[in-house]
């Protein structure tokens, strides 16, 4: 009868710990999973102004541009369809090139522009987002200037 | 010719897997019993053989044999001899050789030390392991062949990507995979036990060593990967919640479960299902991590190489063995689980509570690791990023590290809980310090890093605790192992709270004589001068770090530009300056030439003060070191040895 008692006390434990971890990882789930964005869903108004989101592209050639303090640069992000202008205050990643691929996490700002807190570029020169997959070939170069 | 020998040995291991497996199947059903005789020195011989056939792979890297595909594609000749050996494991079709290698060659160490077993079980549990193996053989032999010639040697290779050619990183994976493989052989442990039934204390203690050693290595493994992506990426972060850094962490949490259920399990004959689940969900989640770093479902900024091929066959593979071990838990474990009582106010109680919590982790981490796949399913692009891992695995790390605190102190079977309360002074006057000097003196610091100070100050005095009115030379060795593990827990937490509390940081564009000011140092930007390094040419800047104490420091970031080789695009790489303090590390990254608005020259700085943050690593390390002590303590492998040799010699004799 005791060990009854103490297996359905572990067992309503368990169940407990398990529909409450269960509960938290659904809720920070929809708080938290920042959204992967590209460009042209930014375009359509997909991203909202304030919102923490992840932003993938190529960076176009020829649109670094960098600012007189020194420390913050601009560019444009773009999928080929739409582009993005992005601002960055900092040191960018090893391998962060026109022409290449990156991913940024940050927010939109009112006029527009994605403001970066930090820009991921990868190890390894192949890397592309598997949802930039659709983009064709050499879309940094066809890209449109913002 | 190395090349064809090293495959010709593949072979063959491939061949003595299967045969390990057949003969153990046959024996099993009531075959004859020479059978089993059998299965012991197969296992011993492919392990011998694949570890041949690695070391011929590293020897075509040594000599740069270009007329290989994987040495043209992922080595170079010019590179430094480490790298050429690194490079061996660095790519693809190597590393799972490597993978293969340590597979086998665990199955030979099991085939050569393990004598707790009884017979039929230790064959069940090396033809399990061979059909392990025996997969893993047919994937690299029939996808991703390391000893492929090319038609035409080229004049030479590609080299190794530029951010590989550190020495952290040349060690780190095969840390990483001791720890996944070994992984396996608690799994193959539990799938022999469950065919023969044979499930209690002597199949715990035949098995806990075993978990505990890939632990160590897991442990070491993300400690240094960690630490190496804090001082090589430049971007200063040591935890990013990056799918392939969660895919070790997630076994990790499997390993940590299984060696306290395991424990439970050889001491205490409780928690017998519950042990055998955990062994299989544990080599299930290195596979799982395998799978979704290969395949390429999961961008992460570590992966390899992309090949939908390669994943379908690993997809297929981890069917097939996850599958069949879950079923053949689903069948037998109905006629194991019986063990014996204990009270939920017990040790083995806060131990469930314990597997509760680390499993729990678990599955939020994996949930946010894959919810992205199924996201994408559905239509949806999401990536899950540190905001949600920190929420959810934070409070619950915080809640498991309180039952750490109890658990060592509670009697087994049956515990009274005013009792424990009366050993914890210390502890809670421990915690209750901190927490009052961070409100009062901290300034303003997040809820998060100040839990986490708080229970890491509570969890060093409490994980002490068991040493306390003991003669510490007799204290046994797992005891003192698990007082260091416990102990680097508070450690590492400590570092992590505090590096998150209380970090400085300053960009700047400076021209050289200027000061920056950060945290409590006075760094000096004296310049920057060209330096060539064996295979890149590289700016290295002078920084001059004062500290209050009036001593000086010079610390020389660089930025490193390899060169393009064989039509590949050059790549830039940052080498950060580290100030190691008894404090905390000034962390130091050169960054872009720039003009500045009064025309001159100037150069991107970024400077950070981290407190404690070298701490995290220290308790990483403790927390190995007190698993290695707990192992020595239990694998009596010297004992074993020489048991061995005894038998040997009495043979000899009669």
């Amino acid at each position: 009868m005791k060990a009854k008692h103490q297996r359905l006390i572990l067992a309503l434990v368990a169940v407990v710990g398990i529909a409450g971890a269960g509960v938290l990882g659904a809720s920070a789930l929809r708080d938290e999973a920042a959204y992967f964005r590209t460009p042209a869903e930014v375009k359509v108004g997909k991203a909202q102004v304030g919102e923490p989101m992840r932003l993938g592209g190529m960076v176009a050639a020829g649109s670094i541009v960098r600012q007189p303090d020194g420390l913050t640069i601009r560019f444009v992000a773009t999928d080929g369809k739409a582009s993005v202008p992005v601002e960055f205050k900092g040191i960018v990643p090893d391998l962060f090139a026109e022409e290449s691929g990156m991913v940024a996490d940050g927010r939109m700002r009112a006029d527009g522009t994605f403001v970066a807190d930090r820009i991921l570029a990868k190890h390894d020169e192949r890397y592309m987002p598997p949802q930039m997959g659709e983009m064709p070939e050499g879309v940094a170069k066809m890209a449109p200037k913002v | 010719m190395i090349a064809e020998l090293g495959l010709a040995l593949l072979w063959i291991a491939a061949a003595l897997a299967c045969l390990s497996l057949v003969a153990g199947i046959v024996f099993l059903r009531g075959g004859p019993k020479d059978l089993a005789s059998l299965v012991r020195p197969a296992s011993v011989a492919q392990g011998v053989l694949t570890t041949a056939a690695f070391g011929l792979l590293i020897a075509l890297f040594v000599r740069s044999d270009m007329s290989v595909e994987l040495v043209a594609r992922n080595s170079n000749s010019l590179k430094p001899m480490i790298f050429k050996i690194a490079g061996t494991w660095g790519n693809h079709e190597g590393s799972m050789l490597l993978w293969l290698m340590i597979l086998s060659l665990s199955g030979a160490l099991i085939a050569i030390f393990e004598r707790r077993l009884r017979e039929d079980t230790l064959v069940a549990t090396l033809s399990a392991q061979a059909a392990l193996s025996l997969g893993f053989f047919a994937f690299l032999l029939f996808s991703s062949n390391p000893f492929n010639r090319l038609p035409v040697a080229p004049p030479d290779g590609q080299g190794l990507n530029p951010l590989l050619q550190d020495i952290g990183l040349a060690f780190h994976p095969p840390t990483l995979y001791v720890g996944y493989v070994g992984l396996s052989v608690a799994f193959s442990f539990a799938v022999g036990a469950l065919i023969t039934r044979e499930i209690g204390p002597a199949f715990a203690r035949a098995m806990r060593p075993w978990v505990l050693f890939s632990w160590i290595f897991l442990t070491l493994g993300i400690t240094a990967g960690s630490y190496w992506a804090y001082y090589e990426l430049g971007w200063g972060g040591w935890w990013f919640w990056d799918p392939v850094e969660n895919v070790s962490l997630i076994p990790w949490l499997a390993g940590a479960a299984l060696l306290h259920s395991v424990a439970v399990t050889a001491t205490r004959n409780a928690l017998r299902a519950w042990t055998v689940m955990l062994a299989v969900i544990g080599f299930s989640m290195s596979m799982v991590g395998t799978f979704i770093v290969r395949s390429g479902l999961l961008t992460s900024v570590h992966s390899f190489a992309v090949d939908p091929e390669r994943g379908t066959f690993l997809l297929a593979l981890m069917a097939i063995y996850i599958g069949g071990a879950l079923t053949l838990f689903a069948v037998r474990a109905g006629s194991v689980a019986e063990g014996k009582k204990f009270a939920l106010m017990s040790r083995e109680g806060s131990l469930v509570i314990n597997n509760l919590l680390l499993t729990t982790i678990l599955a939020l981490v994996l949930l946010g690791t894959l919810y992205p796949i199924v996201a994408e399913a559905l239509g949806e692009k999401i990536s899950v990023g540190p905001p949600y891992y920190n929420k959810v695995a934070g409070p619950l790390a915080l809640i498991l590290c309180l039952v750490m605190v109890a658990g060592p102190l509670l009697r087994w079977r049956k515990d009274d809980g005013k009792k424990l309360w009366s050993r914890l002074p210390m502890a809670v006057f421990a915690g209750a310090a901190v927490l009052f000097a961070l409100i009062l003196f901290g300034g303003k610091v997040g809820i998060l890093p100040l839990l986490g100070m708080t229970v890491a100050g509570v969890v060093a005095v409490a994980s002490l605790a068991p040493l306390w009115g003991r003669n510490l030379r007799r204290t046994p060795l797992p005891t003192w192992g698990m007082v260091i593990a416990h102990f680097g827990v508070a450690v590492a937490l400590a570092g992590m709270g505090a590096e998150s509390a209380f970090i400085k940081e300053k960009l700047v564009a400076a021209k050289p004589g200027d000061v920056v000011k950060v945290g409590d140092f006075d760094v000096q930007f004296e310049g920057v001068k060209p330096v060539a390094g064996p295979n890149y040419t590289a700016i290295e800047g002078t920084l001059v770090a004062t500290t209050p104490g009036g001593g000086s420091h010079v610390m020389k970031p660089e930025s490193r530009m390899f060169p393009g080789l064989m039509g590949t695009a050059p790549t830039e790489t940052n080498e950060a300056a580290l100030l190691t303090r008894p404090g905390g590390q000034l962390y130091a990254v050169l960054g872009q030439p720039v003009v500045g608005a009064d025309g001159a020259g100037r150069y991107q700085l970024r400077l950070w003060w981290k407190p404690l943050v070298w701490w995290i690593w220290l308790g990483g390390a403790l927390i190995a070191i007190g698993a290695a002590l707990s192992m020595l303590g239990r694998a009596q492998l010297l004992t074993l040895w020489r048991a061995r040799r005894a038998r040997k010699e009495e043979g000899r004799w009669k």
